[in-house]
């Protein structure tokens, strides 16, 4: 079984027949991480470089744990404290590491493009792990994971991405993702945060969420990012909260429950209202783990594609 | 053009598979300790048949599990597909066990040796042993079966295949010769 592309760059594109093998792939190891030893020896021998020239918690932890887990060798590098400070470029910290025997690259940047860009200039296989506001392929894939998790299939779930539309790369690989797997999407958000033209993509826009919440089986919920309100994007925190928040009354006034979903990391009570994130139809935890699995099963497939 | 020779039909298949459940359960006086594992995908039906004859003869309902040892195979490096993955399906705990291990064909012993790793992997059984379908020998590593249903001596450029119903729609064994 074989993916059509050696590169993992974003899910524009991606044929729907990619996506479906990545998740199955993915149930398999999602099996190992329930066992008392989380590790098999596939990637012995793989060198792996988790690039990151970019803050990251999860998306780095869940990288190095599935390169783990699959007992690849695993080096870590950030921008902070390297050569990047003396004025080194892209490629030749790229060259360089790749100097010494790099089987693949996983990268985080904030600029979009990048991972393309080095997919010019090294020869090994290049992962995605978001690059500015344009994609964050396997954060998708993960969310496409749960959601199939939770009902079965991706075609005809109706899901909502709520939030900052125009800034965030997930809000983007999930509208790529879910649209070639047929589930029907909208977004929803302040409008100065959806993008003119996104229709184009094959999403409805909301602008009110309570117009949508009782169109739909499952929210994705994005993180406000802080910086957004200093430039005047929406007045304040509090009435963001206020129309676009996620919050038990808000839940309770539809019939049928909603699946919840955050990439992380919240901001509990300005998206997402703390008693929501930690409610019972929440599975923001359950994503997390998925995302090890998922990041697995990427690893694993791009690993034959020489 | 291949040769193909048939050395087992669905009769003998059944009394194979009937002597294999009753050498298991007289070595093993019982069948109050053992668990078995199928190594996918015939090893797996193998398994569920040699489950069946046990439970028929014994009265107890022997647990069985599935594996999947692709993760675990020797070739994986410099190859150009991956092979597909299938779920590894032991939903009991092997630790103590007498795990009876089954395949269809024991060939090189790389799977075994794979089949192996993955099992310890799982948990730790008191003890593992072996049982094929088929041995065919040329093996490339230290392994021998415990319980043996066929032993067929074949060339290096024959291939047994061993057929079941589940899947091929007949119970047979068959040695083909690739070179005219």
């Amino acid at each position: 079984m074989k993916l059509s592309s050696r590169h993992l760059l974003g899910l524009d594109g991606m044929p729907a027949k990619d996506i479906e093998l990545i998740l199955e792939t993915a149930t398999s190891f999602k099996e190992i991480l329930n066992r008392p030893i989380k590790k098999v020896p596939t990637l012995q021998g793989k060198t792996i470089v988790n690039l990151f020239f970019e803050n990251s918690t999860r998306t780095r932890i869940s990288f190095e744990l599935a390169e783990r887990r699959l007992s690849a060798d695993v080096v870590n590098f950030s921008a902070a404290g390297s050569s990047v400070s003396k004025g080194e470029t892209l490629k030749d910290t790229a060259r360089n590491i790749e100097a010494m025997k790099i089987d693949m690259v996983v990268i985080r940047h904030n600029v979009a493009g990048t991972p393309n860009f080095l997919t010019q200039v090294v020869k090994s296989n290049v992962i995605n792990a978001g690059d500015g506001i344009h994609e964050h392929p396997t954060q998708a894939l993960l969310d496409m994971y749960t959601l199939k998790e939770q009902f079965g299939k991706l075609e005809n779930v109706r899901v909502c991405i709520v939030g900052d539309i125009a800034h965030s790369r997930v809000a983007l690989s999930n509208i790529y993702g879910l649209t070639t797997m047929g589930a029907e999407v909208s977004v929803c958000g302040p409008a100065t945060l959806i993008p003119r033209g996104i229709e184009k993509l094959g999403v409805k826009v909301f602008y009110r969420l309570d117009d949508v919440i009782s169109k739909v089986d499952a929210l994705n919920v994005l993180r406000i990012q802080l910086e957004r309100q200093a430039g005047g994007m929406f007045p304040t925190l509090r009435e963001y909260h206020r129309f676009f928040g996620v919050t038990k009354e808000r839940l309770s006034r539809v019939d049928h429950p909603i699946t919840i979903m955050h990439p992380g990391p919240i901001n509990r009570d300005v998206e997402l209202s703390a008693d929501v994130a930690d409610g019972p139809h929440s599975v923001i935890l359950e994503q997390v783990l998925n995302g090890v699995a998922v990041r697995m099963a990427t690893l694993y497939l791009l690993s034959a594609t020489e | 053009m291949p040769t193909e020779r048939q050395l087992v039909d669905a009769s003998g298949f059944t009394r194979t598979v009937n002597r294999l459940a009753h050498e298991i359960v007289e070595r093993h006086r019982g069948a109050g300790m053992l668990g078995i594992v199928g190594i996918r995908t015939r090893g797996d039906y193998l398994a569920r048949r040699i489950a069946a004859k046990i439970a028929e003869m014994e009265n107890v309902k022997v647990p069985i599990g599935t594996l999947d040892i692709t993760l675990y195979r020797d070739d994986l490096r410099g190859r150009l597909s991956q092979p597909q993955l299938k779920t590894t399906d032991i939903l009991y705990d092997i630790s103590g066990k007498n795990i009876i291990l089954i395949d269809d064909v024991l060939y090189t012993g790389r799977t075994v040796r794979s089949a192996l790793n993955a099992l310890m992997d799982i948990g730790r059984p008191a003890t593992v042993e072996l049982a094929v379908f088929v041995d065919r020998g040329h093996r490339e590593l230290p392994i021998k079966a415990d319980f043996v249903g066929k032993n067929i001596p074949t060339m290096m450029d024959e291939e047994v295949k061993v057929m079941m119903k589940e899947t091929d729609g007949q119970d047979a064994v068959f040695v083909v010769q690739q070179k005219s």
